[in-house]
């Protein structure tokens, strides 16, 4: 390999120096600078990656975002509580049922509320389809991006089911907003069990369908297997979460580590892959689809009855103070951090976006490989560009 | 690369002293033209600060065109935070002495305030020894008011223990921390955003530019004095060629 200078001079190793810039490194012989995005198709939005390249193969990347920053932190604190909640729809739009109710969940900790019983395990089943959504959203068009071209329409077709079913509860299916601080706007609507169990029953055999599409494909195989390996004390340092991290071997998983909402009452297990490469994470996320199915069988089989609010005031005022709250969104944790000081307004939020943090994971994981293999690395991370940039 | 922060100090922010006295008489608020925030929760024993004598020299006003807001209505004290003096805070003190300022619990939750001289040797040792290995958040609160007017705060995981625990440390608007890149390699990304949005400078930070705005991009939004409505009117008319995005 070529040696690198940088600006000043001195001798770097591109391949293990964080640091090093691309735009003002001196190039060895061989090698160019190609830019990736905004606009490129595979990036699942507007990331742009930056990558330096020795003949095909990635020496350096870096990644560029903020493309869709829309100050969503500022926002908050000119919002009331309520007024703010739509807005954590718009992070993770192919998820925005799990933002909502680790926002909801955030503000009653901050007031020292909770919801009735049965406002928790309708947010259960709710949050568990929108993660099977979220999943298919990533199955369907990572599998596009490696070049399989079939599975994109079986995933939208069952995410379908899940979109209608989330229609019929509160009438929208991606932004939906379908919970309040508190508990819930809407109480469940009559067949929400009967379709609940219809989907997840169809749904074990439609996993199934799709492992036959990719799991023992050649193609996807080559495609995958050893592609964007990173081990589990690097996730842990990165920060990764989610199955980034649980591919790597990491048995953690928020719903059991810190139950919310009503998982502490559900049996489901945490897949973890040995590899951490991408057909790991791809295996993990199929495995995970499948027990959130088997959590919303068992979830419906006994929802309570009683109220679906808690008693709270049409005015919120949380007493002075801070919490952190974080769930196990699709995509790894969602924390909310919420400072407030006692007036309608949270003086400040934080919100702790997995996909953030999980992209910076991306250099480690590219480095060594070929550009092609870049597509599948974004991919396997299963970003969303307005949880990034929020 | 990192900036020069004082080439990049928002065109918004007035030179002059803050008003630093917390405890003052209504005498000495600061005038209207400042954006009126809500007095800060106060913790017990107010960081080891001294009471300050009232500053002279009132704040320079904002910029114009921020609605001056009203003041916050008084308000009753705020409940006392219950004071932690577990272990772990023991085993904290233990090592670092005066290093370890306050320690409460707040909603079940740990917090630590850490003094700012100490502040990398402690995230060692809270990595190293009390095995909080996740960074999972690193972030910043802006108290304008204050003699100190930034929190940094993170927020840690350990696996081993499956506790939580949150580390503050105070930060004034001319100082600078260190970075703790080199602890959580998470921090990176996080800092760069925590300068992108509040300007404070992490010593050390192997690459501290900004990260979600764009690099001309002057001021600090999730700043207190940065009003919701203010933007980089320069760089948006260059860059986006219309007037303005309000």
């Amino acid at each position: 390999m070529a040696d690198f200078l940088d600006t000043e001079g001195r001798e770097i190793d591109p391949v293990t120096d964080h640091s090093v810039d691309v735009e003002t490194t001196v190039l060895g012989a061989d090698e160019i600078i190609i830019n990736m995005g905004p606009q490129h198709p595979s990036t699942h939005g507007v990331l742009r990656v930056k990558l330096k390249l020795d003949g095909e193969k990635v020496v350096g990347s870096e990644c560029i975002i903020g493309y869709l920053h829309r100050g969503v932190e500022k926002i908050a604190e000119h919002r009331t509580y309520q007024q703010f909640a739509p807005y954590v729809d718009r992070m993770d739009y192919v998820a925005a049922v799990s933002n909502g109710l680790g926002y909801c969940e955030a503000v009653e900790k901050l007031m020292g509320v909770e919801a009735p019983p049965r406002a928790r395990v309708i947010r259960t089943i709710l949050t568990e389809l929108q993660r099977i959504a979220s999943h298919l959203v990533w199955l369907g068009t990572h599998a596009l991006d490696i070049g399989a071209l079939t599975p994109v329409f079986y995933c939208f077709r069952e995410r379908e089911e899940i979109l209608k079913i989330f229609e019929k509860y509160c009438g929208a299916r991606l932004t939906t907003h379908a919970f309040r601080i508190g508990g819930l706007q809407y109480e469940a609507y009559d067949e929400l069990e009967a379709d609940t169990e219809r989907f997840c029953k169809d749904f074990e055999t439609k996993v199934d369908e799709y492992e036959t599409l990719l799991t023992e494909n050649r193609i996807w195989i080559g495609r995958t297997k050893g592609i964007g390996v990173i081990s589990a004390a690097d996730a842990i340092a990165i920060g990764a979460t989610g199955p980034v991290i649980r591919a790597s071997g990491v048995e953690w998983d928020i719903r059991k580590a810190a139950p919310y909402a009503a998982y502490d009452q559900y049996k489901f297990d945490i897949p973890t892959g040995k590899n951490g490469d991408t057909y790991d994470r791809y295996l993990v996320r199929m495995e995970e689809m499948r027990q959130s199915s088997r959590i919303c069988l068992q979830a419906i089989q006994n929802i309570p009855t009683g109220p679906i609010m808690a008693r709270i005031g049409k005015v919120l005022k949380p007493p002075p103070g801070e919490v952190y709250h974080a769930i196990e969104a699709p995509k790894g944790e969602l924390g909310y951090y919420i400072v407030s000081d006692g007036t309608t307004q949270p003086y400040r939020i934080r919100i702790r976006p997995p996909s953030f943090v999980n992209l910076q994971a991306f250099d480690t994981m590219v480095k060594g490989h070929l550009v092609a293999d870049v597509v599948a690395i974004i991919g396997t991370l299963d970003i969303v560009l307005g949880e990034v940039d929020r | 690369m990192p900036n020069e922060p004082d080439d990049k100090q928002p065109p918004v922010n007035a030179p002059g002293d803050k008003p630093v006295n917390e405890a003052s008489p209504a005498a000495q608020k600061p005038p209207a033209a400042t954006p009126a925030v809500a007095a800060p929760p106060k913790p017990p024993a107010a960081a080891g600060a001294p009471p300050v004598p009232p500053a002279t020299k009132p704040a320079a006003p904002a910029a114009a065109g921020a609605p001056p807001k009203p003041p916050a209505p008084p308000k009753e004290a705020p409940p006392k935070p219950e004071p932690l003096d577990n272990d772990l805070v023991k085993r904290y003190k233990n090592c670092f002495g005066e290093g370890i300022r306050e320690a409460w619990i707040d909603r079940k939750q740990s917090i630590l305030v850490v003094d700012a001289a100490q502040y990398e040797e402690i995230a060692r040792y809270t990595r190293d020894v009390e095995q909080f290995n996740l960074l999972a958040d690193l972030t910043a609160v802006d108290w304008p008011r204050r003699e100190k007017r930034f929190d940094v705060v993170l927020n840690l995981y350990s696996f081993a223990k499956n506790e939580r625990l949150r580390i503050k440390v105070h930060v004034g608007e001319k100082e600078q921390i260190s970075s703790v890149a080199g602890v959580w390699s998470t921090a990176n990304w996080l800092e760069r955003e925590v300068w992108d949005m509040f300007g404070i400078v992490f010593a050390g930070h192997p690459n501290l530019t900004r990260i979600l705005l764009p690099d001309e991009w002057q001021g600090f939004p999730l700043r207190k004095d940065y009003d919701i409505l203010t933007q980089d009117i320069a760089w948006i008319r260059e860059n986006l060629g219309i007037e303005s995005g309000q």
